[in-house]
């Protein structure tokens, strides 16, 4: 196969942008050498040669997008020829992958029905029984995660996948827009800012969403943080954040409530025996949720630690998808950025989001009814009501505060 | 019933057979006066004199055309060879003659014709004594196949193997003749072309012939105790002709298939019944079909080392999982 096709990079990608290329036309290529750099919808990732050869020519410029399976460049081996062209690959031409190769001559009306069926997510691996249940249940392949031998999507996923609409109509399509006029910018969608307005918009309309909010008093956490914190600067380890606390106790409080690290999935709900939470780290136009794996094993310090490295690669885009994939429940944390409380919109398929607010000192009523000034941090718990119930999501909240308020215990 | 061993159970099918039709004989190399080099001829000569039960020198090419031409005649020879590796001096009179000549003859005449005798390895023999040939014997149309994996199918499939008005070869093994199984007393018949399931299951259908059939059970049994996978396993009894459709029929129950092999992987047994599977159930499948072989070089001589040449029922475990 001469042709260098874009790769799959992750489950939602439907389409990649050539960042660089790093190597030139004319230039030998080794297996394993890496050829290009490709933006998918969360980050850059880079492309390796799976063939020997010369890099004989490049059909999408640095800049340019291609869907997957368009062919991106065309590499010979040694003795190898050029496939013939009949004119209609021209350099800059994008090729339907559903079309066949170019210079391979098949009747023309079936070509064409075939280039028209709406298949524009590339080549998803699927066993023949999966795509044969999809097909029956109306089930969009690309959306679902694959649980057998290397990523294939079995039947068992197609079974447990909730059926799909046959399109998600996004927010441009359903709603008339005002055009932009003279000076106004027209700012196309980056592959990540389309997968977030189709996420969650499929979140917001299709997922039941109900929210909670409580008032965690964090004058121990305060308290505690700062005492850790003194010492570990004085022994020259990393300062441990108000956010890496939340996480642990978020991790903790649902090994007590295991019906919050859940999915609906269709005719059952799914519980996960690992936690394995999303956080949602903001980056330059748009959000990924690097996943910590099995973070109920992980101590205060590891996953301070796994943050840290998810979240400063996350933010220079060298995250892979494994990393950002498979995430059970996700913490959202706006409190560095000053807002006091918020409701955050679920990221499917997940059942519940935590929107952490900002640790704000303001008075309070003690025990003794005397108005002293206290510590107060605002949690908010958006739920998916097919999965959590009201009373459930409430003792949830009750197990994090009590972990929270008492956070000596999370250092265990 | 009576539970008698796999030999047991070829002797008193070729004594029944000789009993019943006088134009069956036996013949090849020790099969009268020394009962047989595996012993399963014991007693025929005995019973049925020289003109039933007829000793040879080592000469097969010449026995077995003997014995084509004598089918051509009317009579039912059933040829045993001391070991299915050395048929291939024969090949010629097997394939050209003995498989041809139906066809070539516009069915005019019939060559009724067994061919039997111990096939695979395991017995530390080596390279030149452990081949596996029925996947280039069922290679030719015009010719019978069958594989028994236990005395009940070896003795009712060698019965119809000798009644049958075509070519028919039947690989025993050697490791199966000192196995024993219930064998009813009353006569039976197995057709040719029918397979067997010989556990019933839902999650991996493990398909075989032969002694893989036993591997597979074993494997089965470990895969249900320690892993919770229920595979069914699936025993072609026949190679040509195969039942297509008793394989086809548990691969759509359970989705998955592992064949289990003792022919070396290449143009192998398994490598027909795979192309099968995906060329009728594609879209039934939620998995390769993987399968489990004979590594793939000429049988090893040291012990230990052709134990682990063949499939084991931990290796079948291990491609299960694979796909699980």
């Amino acid at each position: 196969m001469p042709y260098i096709e874009m790769p799959k990079l992750s489950d939602t990608m439907t389409e990649g942008t050539v960042v660089k290329w790093r190597k030139a036309v004319g230039e030998p290529v080794d297996v394993g050498d890496v050829i290009a750099e490709i933006e998918t919808d969360k980050a850059v990732m880079e492309l390796e040669a799976f063939d020997g050869g010369t890099l004989q020519e490049i059909y999408v410029s640095e800049g340019g997008k291609a869907r997957i399976g368009e062919k991106l460049a065309l590499l010979l081996a040694a003795g190898e020829d050029a496939p013939q062209k009949d004119g209609q690959a021209a350099k800059t031409q994008q090729v339907n992958p559903l079309a066949g190769s170019p210079s391979r001559t098949s009747p023309a009306p079936a070509k064409a029905e075939k280039a028209a069926a709406p298949v524009s997510r590339g080549r998803v691996k699927a066993s023949p029984l999966a795509k044969k249940i999809a097909g029956a249940k109306r089930v969009d392949l690309a959306l679902i995660q694959g649980s057998g031998p290397g990523g294939r999507i079995v039947a068992r996923d197609v079974e447990s996948a909730p059926v799909t609409p046959a399109a998600i109509p996004t927010a441009a399509a359903a709603i008339p827009v005002l055009p932009p006029g003279p000076g106004d910018r027209r700012i196309p969608l980056t592959g990540m800012r389309k997968i977030i307005a189709e996420r969650l918009l499929a979140s917001k309309t299709q997922i039941p969403h109900f929210y909670l909010n409580i008032e965690v008093d964090a004058g121990e956490l305060v308290r505690l943080r700062t005492q850790l914190n003194e010492h570990l600067e004085k022994s020259g380890q990393g300062k441990l954040t108000f956010n890496d606390f939340i996480l642990k106790a978020v991790v903790a409080a649902a090994t007590k409530v295991p019906r919050v690290n859940a999915s609906f999935a269709g005719d059952a709900v799914i519980e996960y025996t690992d936690i394995h939470p999303s956080v949602a780290v903001a980056v330059e136009d748009g959000l990924v949720t690097p996943v910590i794996r099995q973070a109920q094993k992980k101590s205060l310090r590891e996953i301070s630690e796994a943050v840290k490295d998810l979240a400063t690669r996350a933010r220079s885009k060298k995250i892979k998808p494994e990393e950002y994939q498979g995430g059970t429940l996700t913490v959202s944390n706006l409190g560095s950025h000053g807002i006091d409380s918020f409701s955050a919109v679920i990221n499917p398929p997940q059942a519940v989001i935590l929107s952490i607010g900002a640790i704000v000192k303001k008075p309070v009523l003690n025990a003794q009814d005397q108005i002293v000034p206290g510590h107060r941090l605002a949690i908010g718990l958006s739920a998916d009501h097919r999965v959590v119930d009201g009373a459930t999501g409430a003792q949830y909240l009750a197990e994090l505060r009590g972990l929270l308020e008492n956070p000596a215990a999370l250092l265990l | 019933m009576p539970v008698i061993t796999y030999r047991k159970a070829l002797n008193d099918a070729l004594a029944e057979e000789l009993a019943r039709d006088e134009n069956v004989f036996i013949i090849g190399e020790e099969v009268a006066h020394y009962n047989g080099a595996y012993k399963v001829t014991e007693g025929l000569w005995q019973r049925f004199g020289d003109k039933r039960v007829l000793d040879t020198p080592i000469t097969e090419a010449a026995f077995i055309g003997l014995s084509a031409g004598a089918s051509m005649l009317g009579l039912r020879p059933v040829v045993e060879l001391m070991f299915w590796s050395f048929a291939y001096v024969a090949y010629d009179q097997i394939v050209n003659n003995a498989g041809c000549i139906r066809y070539m003859s516009g069915g005019q005449i019939n060559l009724p014709l067994v061919i039997r005798g111990p096939a695979n390895g395991g017995t530390n023999v080596g390279a030149t004594h452990s081949h596996t040939p029925e996947s280039i014997l069922a290679n030719n149309p015009g010719v019978k196949v069958v594989c028994p994996a236990t005395a009940y199918d070896a003795k009712g499939l060698m019965k119809t193997a000798i009644r049958d008005n075509d070519p028919v070869f039947v690989m025993e093994n050697t490791l199966l003749y000192g196995e024993t199984w219930e064998v009813p007393d009353e006569e039976y018949l197995i057709p040719l072309g029918v397979a067997d399931v010989k556990r019933e299951g839902a999650d991996v259908s493990l398909i075989a012939h032969g002694r893989a059939v036993i591997t597979s059970l074993q494997a089965a049994e470990i895969l249900a105790h320690e892993h919770n996978i229920h595979a069914e396993v699936v025993d072609l009894r026949s190679i040509r002709p195969l039942d297509e459709e008793t394989l086809l029929r548990s691969v759509r129950k359970t989705h998955r298939a592992v064949l289990v092999d003792e022919n070396k992987p290449f143009c192998a047994v398994s490598a027909q019944i795979a192309a099968t599977i995906q060329e009728k159930a594609f879209d039934d499948l939620d998995a390769p079909v993987l399968r489990v072989c004979t590594l793939d070089a000429p049988a090893i001589y040291s012990p230990p080392l052709e134990k682990l040449q063949l499939p084991t029922p931990e290796r079948v475990v291990e491609k299960v999982l694979s796909i699980a």
